[in-house]
Parts: C-alpha cells; sequence; structure tokens
C-alpha cells in the first residue's frame, strides 16, 4: 500500500494532485504548508490555498551527502544517491522548496519548468510504500 | 547613553580538544581576556555568555569565581555570540553598569548541524525528507547567485584557499594547512556547487571579550577599542533563509543586507571607511555574497576584485584576516566574539603576521545564521 509522507500538504492520492498552502484573508500573502497566522501582516485568518502544479525552478542545488536524522530514507553513506533539491515558483502564487527528481546538474535550468509528481521515498515497518513530492521536468512525465 | 570599549579580548583555540568541556574552554578564553585587560574578575560587574550546545554557559562561574554577579545566558543561532555582544553593550550603555564580560563557548559533534524540526515549528516531513539541512541552502544561494551575476568557481576557490592561508598565519585556528585551489575544486561535492573544502565545520572553541563604559577605558587598556555600533536583524517576509519550507514571490532581502545598514547608520560610519571585515564564510559563497550584502560592492564586482587579490590581508579590503570560519571551524557560541577578537588585534596592530598594514582604525563584523538572523558589528580605535 502507498501513503504519503506528508498527508496534509497534498491532494494526493487524488490524480493531479496539489499541494496545499494558505493565502492570508487580510493581505493576500501565501504560504506553504498551510500555517494558521500570516508571516506578513500577522493577521490570524488563512485559509486554504491549493497551489498550482506547474512551475520554474528559481534556485536548485544538489543533496550530496546523506542527511542525518531525522531523515527517513533507507540509504546509507554507501547507498546514496544524491537527490537535487530547489524552490519553485509556482505561477505568481508562491515559491515552494522541494525535492527535484534531476540530480545531475548538468541537466538542471534556472528557469526550466517543472511539474508536481508524488515518487516512491521509502518502505516503512508496516511494509508500506511511503511517498513524497517532488518537480519533475515537463516533458518527461507524460 | 554611554559609549562601549573593548578593554580586553581573549580566545581559546579553535579545533577539536578530545574531552576537554567547553566550560573549561570558556574559562580559558575569560582568562585570557581579563588579562589582556589587566582586570580581575572579582571587578567585573555582569557577563553575557552564548552557547548552542551548552544550556547554561554561566555555569563557567564554578572555574572563574563565584562572585554572585549577574549572569545571563543568550542564543540565537549563529548570531549568537554577536548579540551576546549587543546586550552586554547595551547594559553598559544604558548606565545600568559600568563593566562587563562577553563571553561565547561551543563543543559541536562532527558533521553538519542536524536536529528535530518541529522544535523550531516545522514540520517533522520536512526533516524525514532530508530538508532539514543548512547546507542545501547555502548551495541554493550561491549557485543561482553565481548565474545572476557572473561569478566562477574558481572564485569561490580563491577565497577558501585565501582563508586557508590566512589560518596558517593564525596559531589558535582548526585548520592551518593552505589547500591549492584545485583541491578544493575536486574535492567531493556536497551541495553543488559547493564542495568540500569550500566548507566550514562545526568544532569547538570559545572566546571572551571585556566590555566597559568608554571613559573608563583609559585606566586598563592603553589603546581601547570602540564598539561604535551593533545591529541585530531577523528575516523579512519576502526573504528566502535557512530552514524555510517556501519563499514569498516578491522578493526581499536577506537581513545581513538590514542589519548592515543599521550598523553603518548608527555608527555614521560608510562601507569605504572600513579598513578591516570579518564576514561569515560558512562557505566560501557565503564570504562572496556577504560582500556584497553588506554594502562592500555592486552584485558581481567580486569576481575581479578576488581575482586582484582585493580581499588579502595585503589588499585594500581585507577579508577573514584571521581565516574565518573556513580555516577556524563554526562553535557557534564564540563564533562572533572570534571577529570581534581578530578585529581587536587589528586595530591595536597586534595581529602579528596577520597585520593590515596602514593602521587600520575601522572593524566590520558580520554573523549570519538560521532561521535568517544577522548581527553586524562596527569597531573603531
Amino acid at each position: 500500500m502507498q501513503k504519503a509522507l506528508a498527508p496534509d500538504v497534498s491532494t494526493w492520492p487524488d490524480e493531479n494532485p496539489q499541494l496545499i498552502g494558505s493565502r492570508c484573508d487580510a493581505c493576500g500573502a501565501t504560504t506553504f504548508p498551510r500555517q494558521s497566522r500570516c508571516p506578513r501582516c500577522s493577521a490570524g485568518t488563512m485559509s486554504d490555498l491549493l497551489l498550482p502544479r506547474r512551475g520554474t525552478v528559481v534556485a536548485w542545488t544538489t543533496q550530496g551527502f546523506v542527511p542525518k536524522l531525522p531523515y527517513a530514507g533507507s540509504d546509507t553513506a554507501e547507498t546514496f544517491q544524491p537527490f537535487g533539491v530547489g524552490l519553485v515558483q509556482l505561477e505568481d502564487v508562491v515559491r515552494v522548496e522541494g525535492r527535484l527528481t534531476e540530480n545531475d546538474p548538468a541537466k538542471l535550468r534556472f528557469g526550466m519548468e517543472v511539474e508536481l509528481v508524488m515518487v516512491p521515498f521509502f518502505v516503512d515497518k508496516d511494509g508500506d510504500e511511503v511517498m513524497t513530492f517532488a518537480f519533475a521536468p515537463v516533458g518527461e512525465n507524460n | 547613553m554611554n559609549d562601549v570599549a573593548i578593554i580586553g579580548v581573549g580566545l581559546h583555540p579553535f579545533g577539536r580538544f578530545g574531552d576537554k568541556s567547553a566550560i573549561d574552554m570558556a574559562a580559558d578564553a575569560i582568562d585570557n581576556a581579563l588579562g589582556d585587560a589587566g582586570i580581575e574578575w572579582r571587578d567585573i560587574q555582569f557577563a553575557m555568555g552564548g552557547s548552542y550546545e551548552v544550556t547554561n554557559p554561566d555555569a563557567v562561574n564554578r572555574l572563574v569565581g563565584l562572585t554572585g554577579i549577574p549572569m545571563t545566558d543568550v542564543f540565537n543561532a549563529c548570531a549568537t555570540a554577536a548579540s551576546t555582544i549587543e546586550q552586554t553593550a547595551a547594559a553598559i550603555q544604558l548606565g545600568k553598569y559600568d563593566v562587563g564580560v562577553a563571553f561565547g563557548m561551543d563543543k559541536h559533534p562532527r558533521g553538519s548541524f542536524s536536529g528535530d524540526p518541529r522544535v523550531l515549528g516545522l514540520p517533522a516531513w520536512y526533516g524525514e525528507n532530508g530538508q532539514y539541512l543548512t547546507t542545501k541552502f547555502f548551495g541554493m544561494k550561491i549557485n543561482r547567485y553565481m548565474h545572476e551575476h557572473g561569478i566562477s568557481a574558481e572564485t569561490l576557490a580563491k577565497v577558501a584557499a585565501k582563508n586557508y592561508r590566512n589560518g596558517a598565519r593564525n596559531p589558535n585556528a582548526f585548520r592551518r594547512n593552505p589547500i591549492p585551489e584545485d583541491e578544493i575544486l575536486n574535492s567531493p561535492i556536497l551541495n553543488y556547487p559547493l564542495t568540500q573544502y569550500m566548507f566550514c565545520a562545526p568544532d569547538e572553541g570559545a572566546a571572551a571579550a571585556i566590555l566597559c563604559r568608554a571613559d573608563l577605558a583609559s585606566r586598563y587598556a592603553s589603546k581601547p577599542v570602540y564598539l561604535r555600533a551593533s545591529a541585530i536583524r531577523t528575516r523579512r517576509y519576502g526573504a528566502y533563509e535557512v530552514h524555510a519550507t517556501f519563499a514569498a514571490v516578491d522578493e526581499d532581502v536577506s537581513p545581513t543586507v538590514y542589519a548592515a545598514q543599521a550598523a553603518f547608520e548608527e555608527a555614521g560610519i560608510s562601507p569605504e571607511d572600513v579598513d578591516v571585515i570579518q564576514v561569515q564564510d560558512t562557505d566560501a559563497g557565503a564570504e562572496v555574497i556577504h560582500m556584497a550584502e553588506c554594502g562592500f560592492c555592486a552584485d558581481g564586482d567580486q569576481e575581479k576584485l578576488i581575482a586582484d587579490g582585493a580581499t588579502e590581508i595585503t589588499g585594500p579590503m581585507p577579508v577573514n584576516t584571521d581565516g574565518g570560519l573556513i580555516a577556524n571551524g563554526e562553535p557557534i557560541g564564540a563564533s562572533g566574539l572570534r571577529q570581534v577578537h581578530e578585529l581587536v588585534r587589528q586595530l591595536r596592530g597586534q595581529a602579528g603576521e596577520r597585520q593590515v598594514s596602514g593602521e587600520p582604525r575601522v572593524g566590520f563584523a558580520q554573523v549570519y545564521g538560521a532561521p535568517g538572523t544577522a548581527a553586524v558589528s562596527l569597531l573603531t580605535t
């Protein structure tokens, strides 16, 4: 069975899942994930906001060493494969930090168009496949 | 409001020291600072101490003297030591005390900083997903900066190489062997484009400074150094900083920019007036970026400035003359005080092999850390 690492941050397992952020009713500032208070105007009136599925990469790097706990991946220092990490701008709504499915610096481009995907991350102690959100280059996913 | 002078500075070397506790290191640093000022612990009216690993820095009083004075512990992530200095200075400025000690210490485990993101109010999945890491932020920031402003990987290697060379001239530094630029470039990539040798490492050490009312300084110091400004700033809504799950589309600049502007304004000093600069070189890219964020050059100028050797000890804008974080490592609680220690040595003409020529009069120190907090101190003779 598959389940999400972070069930509250996306509409997965809906088809074409979207990340869930929030927008301030008072000033329009956006966040990801959702939060109860506005970090721009401090008001306590945030509403849930489904975020666009596509965006462009504003900043990126690779994660070249296995993260320490609480990293949940089953990789060891020997088996670890670097993953891409980026800041993705979702239309003009918000920029989200997330994994990138591309990990090759030669192929990662500033401004490249990416799309939200769910990828398998690890198998938990119940034998379930835990999925996490990531962004994949558009065109590779159809 | 009183002016504040620094009449003594002291360090415990930075590095790895087996079983020696951070508190023991702090006691050594405080002893060294007291000796430098020619003052005794019994004359100290108050103290503030900072640390990440040590919950009670004030426990050093067991070693330096249980005199019952007010002691306050400070923590502000990588801005801890600068915050300790600011609070110590503020108490003197406001006239509550005449003389006090600002100190800091740390003893970090090996490897990158880690922890439970929930402690910061971040979701657990952020850490489980491998995103609760500081180094990736620095990789992203410099990668984008290089792309936008034409900075090369060779420039990053030059910065790291400079700091290792400066560390070789610093008997208190952790890494004291110069490393050639190509070795820096070819070391393993940790977070593209930053390689292993472009990064600092958390380590161990302690530092202390004795601060007093400026009009009393001549009792202790033949050449007091004055703290002209101190500014701490946290991030604004539009800034993307360490440990963030998102950023606003409309960007704002980093807290370093605001802290530097505020400090220069408070002191009535401009970046061109500064003779010696210490910035947070968490990695070589951070040093490059902070040069511009602190107001010392325009974005992109760093490529030519560094190629021309402008930031060497012998150059017109010496940066990280004691080797910075790259050569000294980072014990969080002590780092900003190490910068002040180096500035005081430089301004007094006591920096030996690292001495900037021309009798430097103005020193600048900047620290930055999670979750987007920066602090700047300005010192003059």
